[in-house]
């Protein structure tokens, strides 16, 4: 009996769907998913999984059976079919990935919107943050826009002041400061941003933390309390709004777990905002080369329950002025980078072997 | 008759005693004939890719223990910053000018490129931009701020070094833009009576969407690279934020280029892949036009999308929307391309023993996976997940590897016998595409769950975890360094001691294959004449109920109907020019 190729077409795209949409489901290629927008990106990573694993195996399975059904026979010396084309089948895979595409972008852009990436309305409400006045360098800035200048300290400025009393990142920032820029679009400059969600837009965030990126650690400081730490604690299912900047070079704030990146640039501000959802500690990775050391540079994120948050806090606010006036007490010029980096990356999984053999 | 044979009884082929150049040491001066120009681009780029392709091994043999075992850090860091380097700008970006110089003034029935001498000196600039850039990992100081060389890292890592690779890269930039110009002219000027641009094979149409797209950007990396220059030089601010500069700008002058940058490098390898399905599975080109203007619009896109590789540094919430959908509206032309191909194969006679064929079927079938994830890459919120992680590092393998080198080898096999007028041998061929197929698959494949997982990239030391992975990587990569001996050997022995190839040992259709091989100088003997389309196979034994075909009206208007050009019109208005040489 022979099967019409219908049916077989039916058959094998039956098989095709329900192969990509397990996969699509069960391809265990992320890190489990511990903020709220981790799992927005999941859905979406998941379903252009799914296409993608089908359109996959149509062009391969294509290719395959042309292999085996036209490889040219032993003898056969004549050319295939003279076949210069066909409208409306070219129509039809133009159409396809059009629609795919115009599918994926549609969703994508929900996701990012949901995330609270697409925020226009910060944009518009602050052409250009007092900060940008206060900074040092921005005489300019002055001149091009009457907004006057707030009373309120740049923190994030004070901050990296603060690093920069540090002699190891003096020297290869070789410079004394970097002026600031945020949010100033009439010197072409607008804070790269992961705003607040939809539903809690207009809201301040329950925690805010500022982060400075240097060669080759991460600075946290909690603005509400002046604490500051070499690794990053927040409470579960409290909003985040992380506000970053570099002192030397560019660095990138990732979180596989959370999802997010963002690139902290000296001379700029940036800020994410978002919500952890699972207790644990997570690597936070920079991802932007910084250097010969880049691949040292890791901290931890530590999410915890809001009383473990709390008594964190606390013990933090005795302790961090102590590390503080020590780490300036010694002069990390005369320090080798493994002694240097020994303080930030102790705790972060990395053997001090392997900060030995960095330096060999 | 077959198409082949009506086509070269049109041109019956020069018959030259020693065709092309005569000795050996001509390749090795400033020669103006393109042949020769071709030639001396193939082989000096394929050196620096296996240079290139050293360094790899050596970053690879690196991660093969999450621990820095192997090199320093900063070592680690200048291979791979000169391993992309040479890789993009010596090997595959001047590979594709060589096979347009050997091939496209053949195609057009031209005598040689519009512009001789100037050929010659955008090839005489390479080596010397190439073995300067390789001398800074000898002087000990090699730029190690990534090819991207973003500031204001690239500022504060050793002046001699980054300012070694930025002069390097401004010269291969000015290379790239003198033989973008010649290429232009050529195909607008120097085309043979008869043959308009519906007539051009789709090589042509995909040297000119290149051609354009070099024009087009490469001025605004060379403005960005001198601004850097003057950065790290003369103490200047434009990138520095120390001086209030803004590293971000660099962003965008660097990527205004080196977006299109991967689509200069891949266009022509979509036009050999174009050229070698045809012909080695015997028929008609599926979609002509498709895939020529796919061609320009994807040279056009390319111009606006450079920003998606900048999502998660400094570009507002909006306009990363922009760039999303302008990145994502390129698969569609890509799209057309590949579905065009896999109409070409189907109902073919696929002459699978032929190493060109395989590598242009590899082509499509890797070059696919680098296509779809570059769609998840364009979606926002997914690629500020994997920006600069291992994911991206897998991404643009599958593209340049599994796309521009297998187009190469492709056009290698290919193009070979008409370069040399020998054939390669066949079975060491199909033992290169073997281990090609398996050490690309197995060095990249992994790497996409190593970025997901939580591997960035351009690290010396990783995550224990990732171990296994990066093994399997590693080894992955030997295979690949060991498949290119069957390859290198094999072109060696073969252009000195291979069977003598004839003509045309494809009956392929384009004009290259209507002179001797190697050709003489000038290409052809009388002007070359247009007996059938570039793709006409199979017109002759077309059988009753064709299926999805508009074959039958060209059948019926008989084959030499449309492009039958007339012999006796003056050959092109070149002969004042070759005069003055
Ligand atoms: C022999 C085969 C190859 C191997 C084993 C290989 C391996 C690698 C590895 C492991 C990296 C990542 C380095 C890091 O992030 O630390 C890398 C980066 C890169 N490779 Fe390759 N590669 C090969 C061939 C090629 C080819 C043919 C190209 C063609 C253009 C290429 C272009 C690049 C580029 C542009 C980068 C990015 C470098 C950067 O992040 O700065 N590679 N390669
Ligand atoms: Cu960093
Ligand atoms: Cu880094």
């Amino acid at each position: 009996m022979k099967i019409p190729s219908s049916i077989w077409t039916l058959l094998i795209g039956i098989l095709l769907t329900l192969v990509s949409l397990w996969y699509g489901q069960n391809h265990d290629l992320l890190p489990k998913a511990a903020s709220d927008e981790a799992s927005l990106v999941d859905g979406l990573f998941n379903t252009m999984m799914t296409v993608s694993v089908g359109i996959f195996l149509v062009v391969e399975g294509v290719l395959i059976y042309t292999i085996i059904k036209y490889r040219r026979r032993a003898g056969d010396d004549k050319d295939g079919l003279p076949v210069h084309g066909n409208v409306p089948l070219e129509i039809l895979w133009t159409a396809i990935p059009a629609i795919i595409v115009i599918g994926i972008s549609v969703y994508s852009f929900d996701v990012y919107n949901e995330m609270g990436g697409f925020n226009p309305h910060a944009v518009h409400e602050a052409p250009m943050t007092p900060q940008a006045m206060k900074m040092p360098g921005a005489a300019i800035a002055a001149t091009l826009t009457d907004t006057p200048a707030s009373t309120k300290p740049n923190l994030n400025q004070e901050k990296s002041d603060e690093a920069m009393q540090d002699p190891a990142t003096a020297a290869v920032r070789n410079a004394d400061q970097i002026p600031q820029k945020q949010n100033a679009p009439g010197v072409g400059s607008v804070a790269p941003t992961i705003g607040p969600t939809p539903d809690k837009e207009g809201k301040p965030p329950a925690l805010t933390v500022n982060v400075t990126g240097l060669q080759y650690a991460w600075i946290f400081t909690y603005p509400e309390t002046s604490v500051t730490s070499g690794e990053l604690h927040v409470p579960v299912g409290r909003e985040v709004q992380i506000n970053m900047t570099a002192n030397d070079v560019i660095h990138a704030f990732w979180v596989p777990e959370f999802r997010l990146k963002q690139d902290a640039i000296p001379g700029r501000q940036s800020e994410i905002r978002f919500t952890p959802s699972k207790e644990g500690t997570y690597a936070l990775i920079c991802a932007e080369l910084c250097g010969p050391y880049h691949g040292a540079m890791r901290s931890q994120v530590v999410v915890e329950k809001p009383e473990t948050f709390a008594a964190w806090m606390k013990e933090q606010q005795v302790a961090s002025n102590e590390t503080l006036n020590q780490a300036i007490a010694v002069n990390p010029a005369e320090l080798s980078p493994a002694d240097f980096l020994a303080p930030h990356t102790h705790n972060m999984g990395i053997q001090p072997e392997i900060l030995h053999q960095i330096h060999n | 008759m077959t198409q082949a044979q009506v086509q070269e009884k049109a041109n019956i082929p020069a018959e030259i005693e020693e065709p092309g150049i005569r000795k050996w040491w001509e390749y090795f001066t400033f020669n103006t004939d393109h042949k020769v120009i071709g030639i001396q681009y193939l082989v000096s780029t394929f050196i620096f890719y296996c240079i290139g392709g050293v360094m790899a091994d050596l970053v690879r043999t690196e991660l093969r223990t999450p621990e820095v075992d192997f090199v320093t850090p900063e070592v680690y860091n200048s291979l791979f910053t000169l391993h992309a380097t040479i890789m993009i700008f010596l090997w595959i970006v001047p590979a594709g000018a060589g096979f347009t110089n050997y091939v496209l003034p053949l195609m057009i029935g031209a005598k040689d490129m519009a512009f001789p001498r100037l050929n010659a000196l955008a090839f005489w600039i390479i080596p010397p931009a190439g073995l300067m850039l390789i001398a800074s990992l000898v002087v000990g100081d090699a730029p190690d701020a990534g090819w991207t060389s973003y500031p204001p890292l690239s500022l504060v890592t050793g002046q001699v070094g980054e300012g070694i690779w930025i002069m390097s890269v401004l010269l291969l930039g000015t290379s790239s833009i003198l033989g973008a110009i010649n290429f232009i002219v050529t195909l607008l000027k120097m085309r043979a009576p008869g043959i308009g641009f519906h007539q051009l094979p789709l090589f042509c149409w995909a040297a000119f969407a290149t051609s354009a797209l070099v024009l087009l950007s490469t001025p605004v990396l060379a403005a960005g690279l001198i601004l850097l220059a003057f950065d790290l030089l003369a103490g200047t601010t434009f990138f520095n934020p120390t001086g209030g500069g803004d590293p971000v700008v660099y962003q965008h002058m660097f990527w205004f280029y080196s977006h299109p940058a991967v689509y200069i490098m891949i266009l022509p390898f979509f036009g050999v892949i174009s050229e070698v399905i045809p012909v080695h599975s015997r028929k008609p080109i599926f979609g002509y036009k498709a895939i020529a203007y796919s061609s320009l619009a994807i040279s056009f896109l390319g111009l606006i999308v450079w920003a998606h590789h900048m999502f998660t540094s400094g570009i507002p919430g909006w306009l990363r929307m922009f760039f999303m959908i302008t990145t994502m509206i390129i698969a569609v032309p890509t799209g057309i391309k590949i579905f065009s191909w896999l109409g070409t194969l189907w109902g073919g006679k696929l002459h699978l023993e032929r190493p060109a064929l395989l590598f242009a079927i590899g082509f499509v079938g890797t070059f696919v996976i680098g296509g779809i994830s570059g769609v998840m890459l364009a979606a926002v919120p997914f690629d500020i997940h994997v920006h600069d992680t291992y994911f991206v590092v897998a991404h643009l393998h599958y593209v340049l590897f599994g796309g521009s080198v297998l187009g190469i080898y492709a056009a290698f096999y290919h193009w070979f016998p008409k370069m040399t007028g020998r054939m390669l041998n066949e079975f060491w061929g199909q033992v290169h595409f073997a281990f090609t197929i398996i050490g690309l698959n197995m060095t990249f494949l992994p790497m996409h769950k190593l970025g997901m997982m939580g591997m960035n990239r351009r690290i010396a030391q990783y995550d224990p975890q990732f171990t296994f992975l990066n093994e399997i990587c590693t080894y992955g990569s030997y295979i690949l360094a060991v498949s290119t001996f069957p390859f290198i050997i094999n072109v060696i022995w073969s252009w000195m001691y291979g069977p003598k190839a004839g003509n045309n040992p494809w009956n392929a259709l384009t004009l290259e294959w209507m002179t001797a091989s190697p050709p003489a100088f000038e290409n052809f003997d009388k002007p070359p004449v247009l007996a059938t389309g570039p793709y006409d196979y199979g017109l002759e034994n077309a059988r009753e109920g064709v299926p999805l075909s508009d074959a039958e009206p060209i059948l019926s208007a008989g084959t030499n109907s449309v492009l039958r050009a007339n012999p006796d019109e003056p050959y092109p208005a070149i002969a004042a020019e070759t005069d003055e040489r």
